[in-house]
């Protein structure tokens, strides 16, 4: 077991992961109900004078960010459970695998599949502004990066569900990366409140301002959809908070898992 | 060679709202296993046979103590490439199909990519799962997928394969599959640790066997010498309409099936009992001494620990006759 075959392992849990999470039913009526809502958003559009593009944009991006999210949520808390309860595990650790490199290849596995979600999702948007505006405009390479900000988002969720599923049953795992999701969401506000909160409260609000994960920085839906662009520093800057964010909750999830007995 | 040792090897789990309390899983093991030996870890469900097959997959850690395989720590990463495992009741991934899932545990066993199709194939050839290799898991009977789980943990042609109950669940067919290929593989030298509560199993086919209860080795023998192992008793079996009288009071426990009688006596009533069958002109079938069965060895371990062992402090080392240094080879206890 060389450090050259780790890379090979982790890759081949990653594509196995893949494998399986594409070839569930579940998902596709996830991805159905996604591309529902963008199609429904070209009849929301179509009532909404001269604001149809706003319309079909911050539904159609929400609805790729909320069923992302539910994906991620739904599949990465059962990846480590699910394999505990069948123990599959068992005949993966068993083998020359290292408990990281099997951690860090679902990590890929989940992310991968997402990545592909969210893909079909956005061509669904993208054909949704074709029909609305029967072109293709400038501004829609902001939407492409609004859509790359949500895939940065579901890294760090992705994370989260692994993390919490690395020591937590299924059921809360799940609570709790949606409450995760749900406070991140709001963490500008959290951070605007522990600004004007002082003394104790102040430090304790301040501290899980900057503990929660930042979802506000990276969703530029509204801004996308005013035909707005996006700052280059943003994108760099996000790519580095969502990059850093999931490698520090991955690395919580390994030191976990490489103590924890799999009864 | 030694292939497998295990010093001392404990676990004991902490249960309680507080875990507080201490539940002790397995009490310190020492057993000592030679290559190409088929042992048999015996102990009824809840003994601790599990509990020290994952110590030894490194997938629980033991509260004190170690083991060694092949001459090598738990934690060295050749180990494993070395040993196949079968968990008790297996499941796999669902959406993979026979073919797919002996792919991807060759993959991660390292088995070269350059004749791993072909590898495979023979492993599917060889549990009888050509016809059904591309389909899908979840479409799979329970034995079927106990076949698939001997084929993953032999793929890579480990030294060492651990069964942990093989034969739970399986038809007398499935049962029968398991142990042949459990013979095969002591024709191929590798050594075979598996776990069972199927005694007639462990008899067939093993070399030795440990009994373990109440996460305590309570004994290790060798098959051979466990059943060679005569009680006093003789055993005449004979053609008779009836027992004769004269055997009753010989003091013999007799049954009559047809014309057959099977009666079961003191050793040092054999001359007397044949004097009775020649002067009765009874034709006898055959006279053997009743030899002690690995049932009965099996009995005999299951007696119950004195004292409040089962939850508690692990205070306290093994109580019995200690299978400790004498277990290396032939009788333990």
């Amino acid at each position: 077991m060389n450090s050259s075959r780790t890379d090979a392992r982790i890759g081949f849990i990653a594509f196995n992961t893949f494998r399986e999470a594409v070839r569930d039913r579940v998902l596709y009526n996830l991805i159905a109900f996604a591309l529902l809502l963008s199609g429904s958003a070209i009849l929301v559009g179509e009532i909404s004078i001269d604001i149809e593009r706003l319309v079909v944009v911050n539904l159609g991006l929400t609805a790729v960010s909320i069923f992302g999210v539910v994906i991620a949520i739904f599949i990465g808390i059962g990846l480590v459970s699910k394999e505990m309860d069948k123990r599959t595990l068992y005949t993966v650790l068993s083998r020359p695998v290292r408990r990281w490199e099997f951690i860090v290849g679902k990590f890929f596995g989940l992310t991968g599949t997402l990545i592909v979600n969210t893909l079909f999702m956005a061509i669904g948007v993208l054909l949704a502004l074709l029909y609305t505006a029967h072109r293709f405009e400038k501004m829609d390479v902001w939407v492409m990066v609004a859509v790359y900000f949500i895939v940065l988002q579901f890294l760090i969720v992705c994370a989260l569900a692994l993390f919490f599923s690395s020591f937590s049953t299924p059921l809360m795992s799940a609570v709790f990366t949606f409450a995760l999701f749900i406070i991140g969401s709001l963490a500008e506000d959290l951070r605007g409140f522990a600004r004007i909160t002082h003394g104790a409260g102040g430090v304790l609000a301040t501290a899980i301002a900057y503990l929660v994960p930042n979802f506000s920085a990276l969703n530029v839906i509204s801004q996308v959809a005013h035909g707005d662009s996006v700052p280059g520093r943003l994108i760099l800057y996000n790519t580095l908070y969502a990059l850093l964010y999931s490698t520090m909750v991955i690395s919580g999830a390994v030191l976990i898992f490489q103590r924890r007995n799999l009864k | 060679m030694v292939a497998i040792e295990i010093l001392d090897l404990e676990k004991s789990y902490q249960v309680g709202f507080w875990r507080k309390r201490a539940k002790v899983a397995l009490r310190p093991l020492r057993l000592t296993i030679e290559e190409g030996e088929v042992f048999g870890f015996l102990g009824p469900n809840g003994a601790g046979k599990t509990t020290t097959l994952k110590l030894l997959m490194g997938l629980v850690f033991p509260t004190a103590g170690t083991a060694r395989i092949l001459g090598r720590a738990l934690d060295d990463p050749q180990v494993k490439s070395q040993i196949g495992f079968l968990p008790e009741q297996p499941y796999f991934y669902d959406h993979l199909t026979a073919r797919e899932l002996l792919n991807y545990y060759g993959q991660l066993s390292g088995v070269p990519a350059k004749g791993r199709a072909a590898r495979v194939e023979q492993m599917l050839d060889r549990v009888g799962l050509s016809d059904s290799a591309g389909v899908q898991l979840r479409k799979f009977s329970k034995g079927m997928l106990q076949r698939v789980g001997l084929a993953q943990a032999i793929l890579h042609d480990p030294k060492l394969v651990f069964l942990d109950e093989p034969m739970s669940g399986l038809d007398p067919m499935g049962r029968r599959e398991v142990r042949d290929m459990i013979q095969q593989l002591r024709h191929e030298g590798k050594t075979v640790f598996f776990s069972t509560h199927i005694l007639s199993d462990a008899e067939a086919l093993c070399d030795r066997v440990g009994v373990i209860h109440q996460g305590e080795l309570r004994g290790v023998g060798a098959i051979a010498e466990l059943t060679s192992q005569t009680q006093g008793r003789i055993e005449i079996i004979f053609y008779a309409p009836r027992v004769p009288a004269a055997l009753t009071q010989l003091g013999a426990e007799a049954r009559v099936s047809g014309n057959i009688v099977n009666a079961v006596l003191p050793e040092k009533q054999q001359d007397a009992a044949l004097e009775v069958l020649r002067h009765e002109r009874l034709k006898l079938i055959s006279l053997t001494p009743v030899r002690r069965s690995l049932e009965e060895y099996y009995i005999q371990n299951m007696r119950p620990i004195e004292g409040p062992k089962e939850e508690g402090p692990k205070e306290e080392g093994p109580k019995e006759e200690g299978p400790k240094e004498e277990n290396r080879k032939g009788v333990g206890v």
